[in-house]
Order: C-alpha cells, then structure tokens, then sequence
C-alpha cells in the first residue's frame, strides 16, 4: 500500500483491522470500512476497467451507486462469480477477489483497445447502416459484435446463498439516512408513527456526516457533529426501525415500494454461510418520505474520461470519509462552489492542490475568499480543453472561455496533474419519485428537474426536491414534514443555520474546446462510450425525441442507468434542437434505481419451492412401489408402476390386462370435486352443464359435459345425487380449480337469486378406483355389510356406507367400461383403505394402474379426455356426443354458439376412431391426418388426439380429430411422417366392448 | 399493485385478488333469440375503456366473493368499490 | 435512396466528422389531405405505409403517431420472430412475415440485425409434448422448419437449461425452428420510416388523433392535435389503443388492453446463444447482441393502459427463469417495464375492413405481434389498397367473432386434464 495515500484516520475506518483482498490476481490490503474503490485509490489503482465500446482505460469516478466506470467481476470462477459490481459499493472483506472486465488479455494492455482508434468509423448507430453484405453474413459479423460487447461473465454454477422475502406495513416510510431522511424519520416516530428508514450505504448521515467544516454549522456546531448526535439518539426511538445497506429499487403505485436489504456481501465467506444474503423487502407504506439526495454532475469536455478524473465530491468523500487522497497533485474543475468545499478538505489533509478551475466569471464567496487566502491559484473564466494520459491522468489544457461560453480564446495553458476532480452542479435524485408517477417540473434557474406533482401519499424532502443548501433543508424540510404527517411536534424548527457557500453556478452543457468537435471525445455517458457528437449526429439524423436519441446512441442505457450524464444529454439536445428543457421533457427512468439480483426479487420460491406439489393420501404408497409420477397440473400422479424393469409400455400392457382381466386399483384422488348443495341446485346444474339434471334420482351418478360460453367443450366428469338438494360433482384434474371459479362467478353474479352453496372438497377425500370382473368380489371384502348385488346397487348408482366406524361415498361408475366401484373417504383414510384392497384383491392378481393405463382403457372405449382429445375448439357436436346436449332444454352456458353459422357447419373436425392398416403401428400422437398426400400445398384435415398399442384388442388404436370425420367412416386416410406414410381406416372410436356388457359382468 | 378495498374483507394486496373484465354485461336472459351479431356482442365486444372503467374483482384468494370496482385505466386509480347487485356509483 | 448506407458511406463520412449526414426522415406539417392515412407510427404501420408507397403506388399518404415512431409496443418488447404457429391460417400469416425479415435488411438499407439463432419451446408435462408434437408435424407439413427435439437435444442446443429430471417440472422435450430469431426492434421502426419517407411518406410525429369524421358509412377524415386531415382511407394500427380510436368512430372491438412486461439483465458476455420459450414454467428468454438477458414476462389480468404491470408477474417470471437456469441467480434486473397489448379472445390478430367504409383496422396483436411486422403491415397495405383482404389474412377478419370461425392460438396450449 503506498502510504503517502492514506491521509490522515477516519473515524469511519477501522485502520486496526487490516483486510487483505486480490485484484486482478494481485494481493493488496485495505482497512475495514473500506470500500473496494477507496482501497484501490489508496494502493495507487485507478484504472479499473475498459469501456464498453472503445475499450478505453476507465478508472473511479464516484464514491457510489452512480458509478458508470469503475465494475468489476466478483470472485471469478467460483459459485459467488458476479459481474458488474460497482468497486464503490463493494465493501472489502477477506479474501475479497475482483478482477477487471471487459478486457483481453488485460486491463493494462487491452487487445479491444483497437477500437478507440476505429472510433471515427464507430459514430452512434454505426451498426444501423453496415454489416449488411453479403445478407448472409450478419451471424458472422453478429458472433464478433457479440463477443467485444458484454461487460463482465455470467455466472455458470448454481448459487449457494440463500434470499428471503419480507412483508413490511408501516405508517412512514423514509428513503434516504441523509440529514433531511434522519429529520423526517425522528419526526415521524417521535410522532408516534410506525416509521421505517432505510438508506443503501453501511451507515447514516449522507454526505453531512463528514461535512466537518466551519462553512457548515448548525447550532454553532459542525453540522457532522450535529448530525451525529442525532443519529445517536435514533436507537431510544421505539418506533423507529433503520435498515441501512438497504437500497430502494422500485417505488411502484399505491405506495408499493421494493427495497433490496443487503446482509452478508460486507462479510467473509466464512461468515456468511447459513445467512440470509439479500432480502428483498416488499414494504407497503401509508405515507413515503423520500430524501434521496443528489447526484453531483460531471462536466462535458474533451477526453473527460480518464482514469483520474473523479466527481469533485467524490475527491472529497474518499479524503473526508476513507482517509484516502485520490492524487498528490489535484486539480480541481468546477461551475460552482462544491470543488470548493473538497478544496478545503484536501487542503486541510495536507494534500496539494495544484489549481482551480472555475468556469464562472467573477463567482465569490466565503469559501472562495479562504481558498485564494491558502494561495491555490484559481483559474477564473476558465475551461478544460484537453487531458491527456493513457492509463491515469497527467496533464490538463486549459484556454479562457469566450463571454458567451460557445468558445475558448487565448492561449493554451498546460497543467500536470495526477487527478482532476469536476463539479458540474447538483442533480436532484428524483428516479423514484418518476417511477411512482410522479412528474417533473424543469427549474430554469438552476436547470435542474424538481418534483412537482404527487400521484401518492409522497413527498420528496432535501437536494432530492431541489433544495441543496443546508440552510435550505433546515428551514424547509421540517415545515414540509409536519404539514406531510400532519403532526403538532417537531423538534428541528428554529435552528440556527450557518452556510458560507454562494450558489451561483454557470451551467455550459457542453465545453467547448480549441478543436472542432469532430476530433474531440466529449464523454456524455461514460459507460456506453456516447460523446456529445453522438448526440448531435442523433439530432442531425433527424432523430428529434429524447428517447429516440437515447435509443440511437445508447445514451443512458448502461447499467449506472445514466445517472451522470443524462441530464447532459438531455442539455445537449435541448440546445442543439432549440428546444426548452422544460418542453423536452425527461427519459423515462425504469425500476429498478441500482441493478436487483434475479436471486433476491425470487427469494424462497426455488428449487423445490418453485411451486407447491400436490400429492394425494396415497402418494407414499405409490413411492414405495416403484410408481413413475406425471406432473397434472400442481399434482404428482402415478404414471406407471414398472416391475422387474419394465419400461413404460411393458408396464402399461400389464396393467391394462390385468384391469381387463382380473381387476386393477387406480388412485383417482387428484380428481376435482365440488359440494353442491341447495334448493336450487339441480337447477344450477342444468344451467351449466349440457344434459338435464331435474330428473336424476337420488343416489343416481350421471356424466356432464360443461362448456365455455363460447360454446367449446370446457370439462367433464361424474356428478352424483346425494339427496334432493345435494349433489358431489367431479371435475378433471386439471380443471377442478378454474369449474370452481366459473361457477362461484355465474352463480354470484348472473344468477344470485339461485339457492345455491358450492364447497371445493378436491382435498377431503381420497379416491380409490376399483375395476375389472373381480372389483365386485374386491370391494365386497373391503366392505362386507354393504350390499352390492346388481339390483340394489347398479352401474351409475351410489350408496352411503361405512368401513369400520368411517363413513364414506361408493359410486358404481366405470371410466374404463369395466365393472367398477370408487370408494370416496375421508382424505386421512385413503392410504390405509387403499391398503385394504390392495390385500383383499390379493387373490384376484389386482394391479394398481396409473395415469396412463387409464387412458389407454378408456381409449379402447372412446372415452375422450378433456384437453387432449379436446383443444378449446370442439363442441360436444364435433366430439359425436349430440346425445347430451339437451334439446328440451332453454338455455345452458355455451348453448347459444352451438348455432352459430361456423360451429353448424358440417364440415368442422369431429372425432372419430382411427385404425392403422398395419395394426401393429402405433401412431404419434399430435401426427397430421390427410386425404391426400400428393395435394400441393398438402391439406390437413386433423389430428391424430390418443394413439395406443392395446393388449386387449392385440392391435394399435387411436381417436383423432378429423375435418368431416363423422361421415368417413371406413374411408382410407393418411398420416404423413417425416420418413414414411401411414395409412389409416376412420373407425367407431368405441373399439372395445360397444355394447357395454362388460359394465355389468 | 393496488391495494384493494374488498367490500366485505376491507383492503388487501392486489395478489389476492382475480380481474374478472367488464362489469354490467348482463347475460342474455334469451340467448336462443338473438342474432349471431347479437350474441357476438355480448360474448366478445368491449369497451375496453382508457379512462374510468366500471369492473369485475374476485376476492380469489380471500372471501372470493365477486364485486365490482370503478378504476381509470389511464393511471390505475380506483375510485370506488361496491358489491354486486348494488347501484353503481356515478364517478 | 440518395444517401445509401454501406461501410464505404461510413469511411466517406467518417473524413467529415460525420457532419453531412442525411435526416433519416423528414419532419413534415400535415397536409390538407392525403390518400390515406395510417394512424400509429410503430412497426406495423410505418411498414404499412411502406408498402402501400412500394407495392401499391399510393405515395401521397401520411402516418400519424401520438408520440415518437417505434415508441409503442415496437420499442418494447422482446423481439422474438417465429413462424411455428399451429393453424394453417397463422402459419401462412407469420411465415409470410418471417420470409420478409428475411431479406430485410438489404430490403430497406437498415439493418435490422435479424439473427436467426433460433427459436426453443419446451414441453414440461406430458399434454405439453402432444402439443408441441402436434404443432411440429403441421408446421413441417406446412413447409415450416420445425423439429422436435429429445430432452438430450435440448440440452445440446442449450447447455445451460436445467433438463435435471428432478427439477420441479422437468423439460420432457421441446421444439426448434432454427429459421426463427430475434432482430434489433428500434431498427426496424426506423428502417421503415426512412424507406417510407424515401418514397415521400409523411411521417408525422407527436400528432394525435382526436376523432374520426364520418359522413355515413363512411370515412372522411381525422381530426388531430395538428388539425383535421381529410382522407378516404384511414388504417388503424394503434396496438393497445385500438379501442380508443375505435371508439371514435363508433364500434366497438373484441380487445382488451393489457399490461405486458419485460427486462433486461444487466450485460455479460455471451452466454445463451438461442431464444428460449417455456408457457407452462413461464419464461422467455434470450441475449441482445449488447449482452442483456431479455427476458420476457406474461400479462397482468386487468385493463390497464398506464404501461405498468403489477410486480408480482416480474417475481413469477424470474421464478421460472431460475428454475430453468440457475446459474442466474447472481444476474441483476437492470431495467423492467411494461407495454399495453390488445388481446383479442382467440388470441390472433385482426387484419380487416371493417363496418364502415374506409376504414381498416390492424390490432389485438397480443403479445406476438413483433415477430409478424413486416407481413403484417404487407397484408395490410394489400387490404387498403384493394379494399380486399389478401388471402393470407382472409381469416383474420372480425367477422369470425360472430360467425365462430376463430383461429384459437389458445387452443394449441389446451389445459391439461
């Protein structure tokens, strides 16, 4: 570390605790409170990265969250590797490792570097107008553009931290710890109100914390000692939380306002593990105070971009706050009295500053008047024209300004330096404040944007609102407090305020220089590599909308969002296009305010978290034997239960025969199942289903179909007549959630007058399907005392019972057309009944069967499934199920578009079977059926929808959709794969069993 | 994201809550006697208005009532709840 | 075009500082009248005019945008170009298109950076896979590059996507049209804008329109903030404020308008080399030639025309992009924003006459309607001049909404049983 950098102790910084940390594979050391910046400008390092178009050299400019140059790339090619980090935020740890980006093979010697002198081919929007031939290069040119572009590396293992979310409520929510944030907060909370401030850096206090001169005086103290007694009392306040190293990202309607809570970056690896490293706090608020600060402006001149040169303000945060002097020779540029301010500092550290560079004619002031007394030479009227240095800064060329500031006059005066800090001015911090919707005023005295209108419970307080002077904030800010929170008590009135700056300022958007525009580099957004002449060429192009402008030459699109040099553009614009600054009208400045890891904003929802899984009573069982799952919806259903290493068809062959033959078991839990009960109810029901419902017997089950109002088959599924006035209606598995929602919505809102409660029960009970010629003999064993002779118990029936003490609902319906019973009990009794007739269908050989046996069974019936043999464009008419749509009845949902004139015509898709010529092809489900296979260009006439080899049949079978199907019956039609054709005979889609005996065998 | 006032559960995050398109379109009480036009009026045309909006809410995840909302769609403000069936309030 | 672009034209400059320079378009006052007007200065309506100037001679013509040019939802959103559509009547539509951007680039002297690295949809459940195959076989009968891959193929076309089988909803498969793409969205407003204005287009910016004078059935002219402009024809492409001009003149559309978000990562060097699609765990994404991650969110449920989507939709989305890729949890959000889309029930667009002669509507693009830019404003144009659609948006009338003949996109993504 090169001592002569570290001035003199900071109280903000731990010289103790030295903290040792790489940098572009070179070991350094900094002092804890450090930040990475501060530790590099004491170690000597300025240049820190290349820029993104030109590769230039860029070095630190800011000693914060706007800074455009100086990102690195944290902890390479390990799980923590993160690129873009801001080296002024990052806050030194052991074993810290960053690198430089953007370069190859190294910052100091940087191949990209190339591009700097291909600048002149480079203008903004260059990429527009080449790389256009031949057409067929543009991936080629597309691969290099990609490569030279980027800014640091992805990362490419999975994360190891772990991020959290959190919910907070308050009365009061202030952003920013700054003197007008502290006010505001004790305010509020001594008030009696639930306040919350945070403030994205380590500790409170803003820049007035280390405001320790006596130009600045409140009370007859310096206002950093003032403030920090404040800060001190903070603690004892009770409603009063502060989350510091917190940042405020997106400040959305209705006084939403995320914010990025910071816990384990500042800390070693080692202590980390098992923390929470970001949590993102989603905080309503009822009232938002927000004092944000400002942003020192750069100025816009010739080569303002080398390592070196740094924000005024930022030469003296890093001397005031680090102990860190960023040069031994400082120079000092400014259009108004904050380089001043930073002046004194350096001055009082004992650190040279070489000259003043103030573009003002005659500025005066306290401050100014103590300077010259030190004997610094300050150059009046005077401008920047040129820099020079490659890798740092050391030299300077200054010339008289004209009076009118459109030019330089005189003679070239030259300046050795080794760092160059510039005051442009102050920009208020109103990104949050837009993004809530809140509007800008321009105020043309001090060109600066100011918030005007409010569209919340808001208010913007201190330099954020415009008011930059700590006399200002003093005697505004607490007014505007208590008139906000409409509260009696503020202890902040009457303070006695000493300033001894002026406020003058000379703004000059862009500097001119001796040369002519075109040979001058007049950075405007330093990151993106957009000069000044990038702007104006914008504007020559007829490119006239600030967004426009911003579009064509990047301007403000880097990942500092262009929190510099945006309101320069914005000056440039103006000026060049004669516009007034007020009519011009700003950017739109997007959430979030400083970058916001996708690991934070995702929180806890990864991994298994991702979304819930639904799992029926019996989904252990299921997992103990050897069950492959399907995901259905949010549900794990059993797919197939393989044994001795059968694949999937092995299995499904098995299990259908064994169903067929013998009997098979299927958890049928996942099912949707609605309570539906009142005197209205079987209305109700004829209402949204097809078929009439008036007529069913109690204890009888029948099959609906439902439709969308546009006519198209939405669900299906088994209702059954409990009672007179109840009714347990099943739904797909998919659907159970969006039939619920439907029939709450026509029920509560067309309907309100029916009689009807509707109770979702989908998780109360557990469902057990038992099929096959043995499922009588099974279910009788299950449940002895129940009669279940065909007589008193037939297909499409249902009776109350009991096994053991519990009750449950046995329905005799069948959606394989074999004989079957489904047992419905309590949910917490699935597993162990399941189990019963596992055991009592020992003898029988019963299988369990999962998802996809069913389907081939039903296949082999016909039996469609609603959103696969259906897409949202079937009607029961085109699924051949004219039988139940009620004719008799007036109305139901959907009713209507069955009649209009496209869902009449004849020649829509119906469904129908399909039998391949050779049967023991299987086709692919999703294949294209055709006609003819020679007709250019080829027509399709549907699609094949479920296609299975089956057991049963010894043959393939499939159901498809097909244009006119219904009268093709026996007519030879094509499936065109990639390799081969395949031809098919339109059949009866019931392969199996038409007459239904088996039902009753 | 708003903050709504549920008519019968009071304010809540917006999260909870399911849009549910234009309130005041009565279904048809005779479907079978209207024209194609007349139907497709009703089952697909919208004012889709920028500007004030009268709406249909669901209370989806919370009392999951459905209940009608007044709302410039121009900058999100709702200005008045109230629950089905009930006279809408003139804004 | 007098001032043609090419790396010579670069070079030449370059020795003038780039002072000389040509407007890439004027910045013309209104006329009194001209022969038709289009009302919307994005893609589709500046390609619009494009083609009525190229292909149909109708010169003396003007677009009329409330803002800037490409500032709607072509500015906005996440620039994916595909032609993979399931029905026979968007295949066309969308293929068309993409044949277009094809040679675009030369087309209009701009480039619009059309990179065919490819387009990716995964199937994570079984109904998925039924679809995407389904799709698949129709989109090679159609003559569309489409293939489906294996879980395997997916992998090696895109290493960094989890296919870890146990994950929450593994990838099963997916499809890839190698043809599809992305391009630069700016460009593309502007290439046509400076096309059209070649061709002596008014391209007429910050002018909006106010109402629709009818005499009749028919359309004589517009009252904007510029004054009244008397036309014959009037063509609307106006994306998520399609209702309101509607409203002007007195009918009503099948559209809602809604917010629909995106982001951007902050940049990094490249990494995904292909555009990725996934409807059930809901995410797209892709790198822009600056390094973002792009990456595309779904709509909000309500009417909204504040350009403002709820945040919960921003947390859903990163969600399923951490699901399926992990390795982003350390990327950053540097920029998120929203459009207003119209969406029309059947989620297919509207390319028609309508009730009252004269004027035309091209709308309820959705969330697609990018990818179909260059087709779009062709058939359109088609439809202006000849007062006629063309075949290929024959079925995209509004008619259907009546008679029932919909092109149900929805329909490709059935809801799983």
């Amino acid at each position: 570390m090169s001592k002569s950098l570290r001035v003199k102790t900071s109280k903000f910084i731990d010289e103790t605790t030295r903290v040792s940390f790489k940098f572009n594979g070179s070991n350094y050391y900094g002092y804890k409170g450090d930040t990475l910046a501060s530790a590099l400008i004491a170690n000597g390092i300025h240049l820190v990265g290349r820029s993104f178009k030109y590769h230039r050299p860029r070095g630190i400019m800011t000693a914060g969250s706007e800074e455009p140059n100086a990102i690195v790339q944290l902890n390479n090619n390990s799980a923590r590797s993160e690129p873009n980090v801001r080296a002024t935020e990052v806050e030194i740890y052991d074993g810290l490792e960053a690198s430089s980006q953007n370069c190859w093979p190294s910052v100091n010697f940087d191949i990209g570097g190339i591009n700097n002198f291909l600048s002149p081919l480079l203008p903004a929007g260059f990429y527009y107008k080449t790389f256009m031939w031949p057409a067929s290069f543009w991936e080629k040119y597309e691969y290099f553009i990609r490569k030279s572009a980027g800014l640091g590396k992805s990362p490419t293992e999975s994360d190891p931290d772990i991020y959290d979310h959190k919910y907070i409520h308050c009365d009061v929510l202030v952003i920013g710890g700054g003197i007008s944030g502290i006010i505001a907060a004790k305010t509020a909370a001594k008030n009696g109100l639930d306040t919350l401030l945070i403030d994205e850096k380590p500790n409170l206090g803003g820049s007035t914390i280390f405001q320790n001169s006596d130009h600045h005086k409140i009370n007859n103290q310096t206002s950093s000692s003032w403030l920090e007694k404040e800060i001190s009392e903070i603690e004892s306040l009770e409603n009063l939380q502060v989350k510091t190293r917190t940042s405020a990202a997106a400040f959305h309607g209705y006084n939403f306002v995320l914010a990025r809570e910071n816990l384990t970056d500042h800390l070693s690896l080692e202590d980390r593990k098992n923390k929470v490293r970001q949590r993102l706090l989603k905080i309503r608020a009822k009232k938002v105070i927000t004092a944000t600060g400002s942003l020192e402006r750069p100025m816009i001149f010739n080569n303002n971009d080398r390592p070196g040169i740094l924000l005024s303000s930022a030469v003296k945060k890093y001397v005031d706050f680090y102990g860190v002097a960023c040069g031994t020779s400082n120079v000092l540029f400014t259009n108004n009295d904050s380089a001043y301010e930073t002046a004194l500092s350096l001055f009082k550290k004992g650190i040279q500053i070489k000259a003043i560079i103030d573009i003002r004619e005659n500025a005066t002031s306290k401050i100014i008047d103590e300077i010259e007394s030190h004997g610094i030479k300050i150059y009046k009227s005077y401008t920047i024209v040129d820099t020079e240095g490659y890798k740092k800064i050391n030299k300077i060329s200054i010339m008289q300004l004209s009076k009118d500031g459109q030019s330089v006059v005189g003679s070239k005066i030259n300046l050795d330096c080794d760092c160059l800090g510039v005051s442009g001015g102050w920009t208020p911090a109103v990104h949050l404040f837009t993004q809530s919707g809140g509007k800008l005023k321009f105020r043309e005295e001090d060109h600066v944007f100011v918030p005007n209108t409010y569209p919340s419970k808001q208010i913007s307080i201190g330099s954020c609102n415009g008011e930059f002077e700590l006399d200002e904030i003093l005697k505004l800010v607490p007014l505007q407090i208590k008139n906000f929170l409409d509260v009696e008590k503020t202890d902040y009135e009457n303070l006695s305020v000493e300033v001894s700056k002026n406020l003058s300022k000379r703004n000059i958007w862009l500097l001119p220089s001796d040369k002519v525009i075109g040979k001058t580099k007049p950075f405007v957004d330093f990151q993106n590599d957009a000069t000044a002449k990038d702007i104006k060429l914008a504007l020559r192009e007829g490119f006239r909308s600030i967004e426009h402008v911003k579009r064509y030459t990047t301007t403000g699109m880097g990942t500092d969002q262009g929190k510099l040099g945006n309101m320069h553009a914005l000056g440039i614009i103006a000026e060049t296009a004669g516009v007034k600054m007020g009519e011009l009208g700003t950017t739109t400045f997007r959430p979030p305010y400083t970058p916001l890891s996708f690991g934070t904003i995702v929180g806890r929802n990864v991994g298994e978290y991702f979304d819930i899984f639904r799992r029926t009573p019996m989904h252990d069982w299921h997992v103990k034997n050897n069950a492959e799952f399907e995901n259905v919806g949010q549900w794990k259903r059993a797919w197939y239960y393989p044994i001795n290493g059968e694949n999937m068809h092995q299995a499904v062959q098995r299990e259908s025969k064994a169903a067929r033959e013998s009997a098979g078991i299927l958890d049928a839990s996942t099912l949707g199942k609605i309570d539906i009960q009142g005197t209205d109810a079987s209305e109700f029901l004829n209402r949204v289903y097809t078929n009439a419902w008036s007529k069913l017997e109690i204890g009888k089950c029948r099959y609906g179909l439902m439709l969308h109002e546009d006519g198209m088959v939405y669900d299906d599924g088994v209702t059954t007549r409990l009672d007179e006035n109840h009714y347990i209606m099943t739904t797909t598995t998919g659907g159970a959630a969006n039939v619920m929602g439907k029939l709450e919505d026509y029920l509560q809102t067309e309907w309100p007058e029916l009689d009807v409660y509707l109770t979702s029960v989908t998780d109360h009970y557990a469902t057990i399907s038992v099929c096959g010629p043995n499922s009588k003999k099974i279910v009788s064993k299950v449940i002895p005392d129940l009669d279940f002779s065909d007589e008193s118990f037939p297909h499409m029936s249902f009776k109350n019972s009991k096994i053991g003490n519990i009750k449950c609902r046995v329905m005799r319906i069948s959606f394989t057309g074999e004989h079957s019973y489904e047992i419905n009990i309590q949910a917490s009794f699935g597993k162990s009944v399941w189990e019963k007739c596992m055991e009592a269908g020992k003898e029988f050989n019963i299988t369990p069967y999962g998802t996809e046996t069913m389907h081939l069974l039903r296949a082999e019936k016909g039996f469609i499934i609603v959103g696969q043999d259906t897409d949202a464009t079937m009607t029961p008419i085109d699924l051949q199920m004219d039988w139940i749509v009620s004719k008799k009845k007036y109305d139901f949902i959907g009713k209507r578009s069955l009649y209009r004139s496209d869902t009449i015509r004849e020649d829509r898709k119906q469904l129908v079977g399909l039998l391949t010529d050779d049967p023991q092809i299987v086709l692919e489900e999703g294949a294209q059926i055709v006609e003819d296979v020679n007709k250019k260009p080829i027509e399709m006439l549907g699609h094949v929808t479920s296609s299975y080899y089956s057991p049963n049949l010894n043959k393939s079978i499939a159901l498809g959709v097909v244009r006119g199907g219904k009268n093709m019956m026996g007519k030879k039609l094509f499936i065109p794969m990639e390799n081969k054709i395949i031809s098919v005979t339109v059949a009866d889609p019931v392969f199996l069993d038409k007459e239904n005996k088996r039902l009753h065998a | 994201m708003f903050v709504i006032n549920c008519p019968y559960c009071g304010e809540r995050e917006q999260s909870e809550f399911k849009a549910g398109g234009e309130a005041h379109i009565v279904r048809p009480k005779q479907p079978t006697e209207l024209s194609d036009d007349e139907w497709a009026e009703y089952l697909f045309m919208r004012k889709n208005i920028k500007g004030i909006q009268y709406e249909r809410w669901n209370h989806a995840h919370g009392c999951r009532k459905w209940f009608n909302m007044v709302r410039d769609t121009s900058n999100d403000e709702i200005k008045a709840v109230y629950k089905m069936g009930e006279k809408p309030p003139t804004i | 075009m007098k001032n043609k672009y090419s790396i010579f034209s670069l070079i030449k400059n370059a020795f003038s500082y780039h002072e000389n320079w040509e407007k890439a378009w004027k910045d013309p006052s209104p006329k009194k009248e001209y022969d038709a007007v289009i009302v919307g200065g994005g893609g589709h309506g500046l390609a619009t005019a494009y083609y009525l100037a190229k292909k149909h001679g109708m010169t003396n013509i003007a677009v009329v945008e409330k803002g800037w040019i490409g500032g709607g939802n072509t500015g906005r959103n996440t620039t994916i170009i595909r032609s993979n559509y399931l029905w026979d009547a968007s295949a066309g539509l969308y293929d068309h298109a993409l044949k277009i951007w094809e040679g675009l680039s030369q087309e209009l002297n701009y480039n619009v950076m059309f990179s065919q690295r490819g387009v990716m949809n995964l199937a994570h459940n079984l109904q998925d896979v039924r679809d995407l195959k389904r799709r698949t076989h129709a989109n090679r009968l159609n003559g569309i590059d489409a293939v489906y891959l294996s879980t395997e193929e997916v992998k090696k076309f895109c290493p960094i996507i989890n296919t870890s089988p146990n994950i929450r909803y593994p990838v099963l498969g997916g499809t890839l049209q190698r043809r599809a793409g992305t391009a630069r969205h700016d460009a593309v407003a502007w290439g046509y804008a400076r096309g059209a204005d070649a061709m002596g287009v008014d391209i007429i910016q910050n002018c909006e329109v106010k109402g629709i004078k009818r005499n009749g059935d028919a359309v004589e002219g517009i009252e904007t903030t510029k004054g009244f402009i008397k036309t014959k024809k009037i063509g609307v492409v106006a994306a998520g404020h399609s209702s309101v001009i509607a409203n002007m003149a007195g009918i009503r559309l099948p559209l809602e308008s809604k917010p629909l978000q995106a982001l951007v990562s902050e940049p990094v060097k490249p990494i995904i080399d292909t555009v990725v699609m996934s409807n059930a765990v809901h995410a797209y994404i892709s790198q822009s030639d600056k390094g973002e991650l792009v990456i595309g969110a779904g709509t909000d449920d309500y009417v909204s025309y504040t350009q403002k989507g709820s945040h919960d939709i921003v947390e859903g989305t990163l969600n399923a992009i951490l699901e399926l890729y992990p390795i982003f949890s350390r990327m950053k959000m540097l920029r998120q924003w929203g459009g207003i889309v119209d969406i029309c029930p059947d989620a297919s667009p509207i390319i028609s006459k309508t009730s009252i002669k004269g004027l035309y509507f091209n709308c309820g693009w959705g969330t697609g309607g990018f990818k179909a830019t260059p087709g779009s404003g062709d058939l359109f144009a088609h439809t202006i001049a000849n007062d006629e659609p063309h075949k290929l948006n024959a079925a995209f009338n509004i008619n259907r909404f009546v008679s029932g003949d919909l092109v149900d996109e929805h329909g490709a993504a059935a809801v799983a049983h």
